[in-house]
């Protein structure tokens, strides 16, 4: 027995369980879906939500402002063309991706752990690139005239231009922003009804049950339901590859030192889910505290999560390096001294340092145990990483451009006023939204979580324990089956407890 | 029997029933059969005998149009409609052309595979016999369902009303149209 006691130990340590406690299905509904319909409303969410939608409102009044009276308002202007706008919508864009990485690649990677944070990683890509698409959209100059990026039959007769990477970001940003959407509404369908059920309010029933379009969680519903939300997380998984490597191009393609580089596609996307799993981070650890979904949102979610970080975060700092090669390498007196400046000899060479601090420093403490198993610092470094992911997009952007060829054209940067409160504002928006979709809609898919638990799995008849490959339904051979096995099946039992659905076959 | 009976609706309490029943309702020659649970069941699908859905294929054919189109439009706008020189490339600049017709693939084979999925699920349906049964407000959140119903040449209502018992079921609902 002691043999088996290992081994449970150790599947423990390999797979620990994605859902803890004693949950059914109707726990799992009742303890996620009461958030929404039944649990007062916590104080804290007033306070939150009131916080953070008086910092929208900074982005109102800058709109506004900026609408009547011109996007001189913002402090860029040349040869730093790009500033705050540009560097926000980056980082904006980049925290969403998490989301998708989250709700899709590791959907397709088959990653259990995937399945409570999805629903709340999608909706914070949604609202990370709401935050984003206004940047561009407002450094149009004349955001009502924005319809002309699309290409349309007009009185003009003009078109896009197709050959620029700006046009090609207008395609990937809204096409992101769609597919996005319609992956998180695909994934809220049967929680929706499962809402819709619920719910004594007349009014909220109403609203559930048009949301849900009648979901009855027929078989073949299913069955048509899993093709499409698989092939979703497959068109998703290039999408997001796609998108950051478009907002790279919005920079490689450019002839600039410090801009024009090969490394920048993959980079930006390992950058953008480092971010975003900081953001990730940044949201899940007050939220699973504040509404107790410690059974769902485990520790070991927070420790993977931690560990992606410190992946992702590596892959950065090796474009950091090579960067740096590149410049000494490329033996171009103009990419040489780009990194001469940017690293020591300019006026930013600080913000360079800070940003090694923050993105190259502090995530080695993910190494160690002790770090990356506390919450606290899984916080903090997860804080101080979407700060070094704004500072790395700033160094990028306004250190290539205030050195221009010419010295008489060098100049600095420094932000107004407004940058600041439309940076901020977005913040707030961001924060308003996801207050609303905490409120509202269930935070963790509550359907794939019942799919954890282990009452989920068919038994098989003629298997003892469950099979996942196993193909089911030959009921002929049904008692059979059980006699011939039965000797091994005993002996499986010994050396594996079934109450863990014999996940663990030592193959 | 009454008059204006849809089917008849067994309640289990957990999928490995469900699935068992559902293997016998169909080795006993049920055709117009159902089941409804909280979430997806995967070994449903061959008890149930459902075949495999022709969504992928749409989905291909979506991305298909999506890339032709992309590639159709930035060749109108830029070699027929309005040729312009930019940056010294020639005017069909298939490498520049990647990118936006890259993400209408995405985009309209999604589309494809979101809506395809809806509409073939027959969706939004906001009324549904099943749901006349109260007990049934459960399918979404813990328990199991299986249909037969009256539209099957074998329904007979008293006979299969009892087979249905006999699959350990929970209970067995008539459902109202």
């Amino acid at each position: 027995m002691q043999n088996a006691e290992e081994l449970r130990a150790i599947r423990q340590r390999l797979q620990p369980p994605m859902v803890e406690g004693d949950h059914t299905f109707g726990s799992v509904s009742d303890k996620i879906g009461d958030l929404t319909l039944k649990k007062k409303t916590p104080f804290h969410w007033f306070i939150g939500l009131g916080i953070s939608f008086l910092i929208a409102q900074l982005l109102l009044f800058t709109v506004v402002y900026l609408v009547v009276t011109g996007i001189g308002i913002w402090g860029n202007n040349q040869p730093i063309g790009w500033a705050f706008d540009i560097i926000n919508f980056v980082w904006w864009i980049g925290i969403g991706h998490a989301g998708t990485l989250i709700s899709a690649i590791l959907l397709l990677l088959n990653q259990k752990w995937r399945t409570s944070i999805n629903r709340f990683a999608e909706a914070m890509t949604l609202f990370a690139v709401a935050c984003a698409g206004l940047f561009p959209l407002l450094h149009t100059g004349r955001p009502w005239l924005a319809y002309w990026l699309f290409p349309y039959p007009n009185t003009m007769g003009m078109w896009p231009q197709f050959r620029s990477p700006l046009m090609w970001d207008v395609f990937a940003v809204s096409t992101y922003a769609t597919v996005s959407a319609l992956f998180w509404y695909v994934g809220l369908i049967p929680d929706l009804a499962t809402l819709r059920d619920r719910a004594k309010n007349k009014f909220f029933k109403v609203i559930y049950g048009l949301l849900a379009m009648g979901w009855r969680g027929s078989a073949r519903h299913w069955h048509r339901y899993e093709i499409a939300y698989l092939l979703l997380a497959g068109l998703s998984t290039p999408l997001v590859l796609s998108v950051h490597s478009i907002v790279s191009f919005d920079f490689s393609v450019a002839q600039l030192p410090g801009w024009h580089a090969t490394i920048f596609p993959p980079y930006f996307v390992a950058g953008a889910i480092f971010a975003g799993f900081a953001m990730v981070l940044i949201l899940c650890i007050p939220l699973r505290r504040l509404y107790g979904m410690e059974d769902f949102i485990t520790h070991t979610h927070l420790v993977l999560m931690g560990k992606v970080m410190l992946a992702t975060g590596l892959i950065v700092v090796y474009g950091y390096a090579m960067e740096a090669f590149f410049g000494w390498y490329s033996a171009n007196e103009y990419e040489y001294f780009m990194i001469k400046n940017r690293i020591w000899a300019g006026p930013y060479w600080w913000f360079y340092w800070l940003l090694i601090l923050c993105n190259g420093l502090s995530i080695q403490l993910l190494w160690f145990k002790r770090f990356r198993e506390s919450v606290f610092w899984l916080f903090v470094i997860s804080i101080i990483v979407s700060i070094g992911m704004w500072l790395e997009r700033f160094v990028i952007i306004v250190t290539s451009l205030h050195r221009d060829f010419l010295p008489s054209s060098w100049s600095m940067y420094s932000p107004t006023i407004f940058d600041i409160t439309m940076f901020a504002g977005t913040i707030g928006f961001f924060f308003t939204l996801i207050y609303l979709f905490v409120r509202f809609l269930p935070i963790i898919s509550i359907f794939e979580v019942r799919t954890l638990l282990p009452d989920a799995q068919v038994a098989h008849g003629h298997h003892g324990a469950h099979d996942g490959d196993d193909i089911h339904g030959e009921s002929q051979d049904f008692t059979e089956g059980v006699n011939e096995s039965t000797g091994r099946e005993s002996k499986r039992e010994l050396e594996t407890p079934t109450d863990d659905r014999g996940k663990y076959h030592g193959k | 029997m009454k008059a204006n009976i849809y089917g008849l609706l067994a309640e289990f309490d957990t999928p490995t029933e469900l699935v068992a029943a559902a293997e016998k309702v169909r080795d006993a020659g049920y055709k117009r059969t159902d089941a409804f649970s909280p979430f997806p069941i995967h070994e449903i699908d061959e008890a149930l005998g459902i075949k495999r859905s022709i969504l992928p294929f749409m989905v291909l054919g979506g991305g298909i149009v999506g890339l032709a189109s992309g590639i159709a439009l930035q060749w109108f706008v830029h070699v027929y409609d309005y040729p312009i020189i930019v940056g010294g490339r020639p005017y069909f600049s298939l490498p520049s052309f990647i990118p936006p017709s890259y993400e209408l693939t995405i985009l309209l084979a999604a589309f494809t595979a979101v809506f395809g999925m809806i509409l073939l699920n027959g969706l939004p349906q906001p009324y549904h016999p099943v749901f006349n049964v109260p007990r049934f407000a459960l399918a979404t959140r813990e328990k199991f369902f299986l249909l037969i119903e009256r539209r099957d040449p074998k329904f007979d209502y008293g006979e299969t009303r009892s087979f249905m018992q006999s699959l350990n079921a929970q209970e067995v609902f008539d459902v109202e149209e």
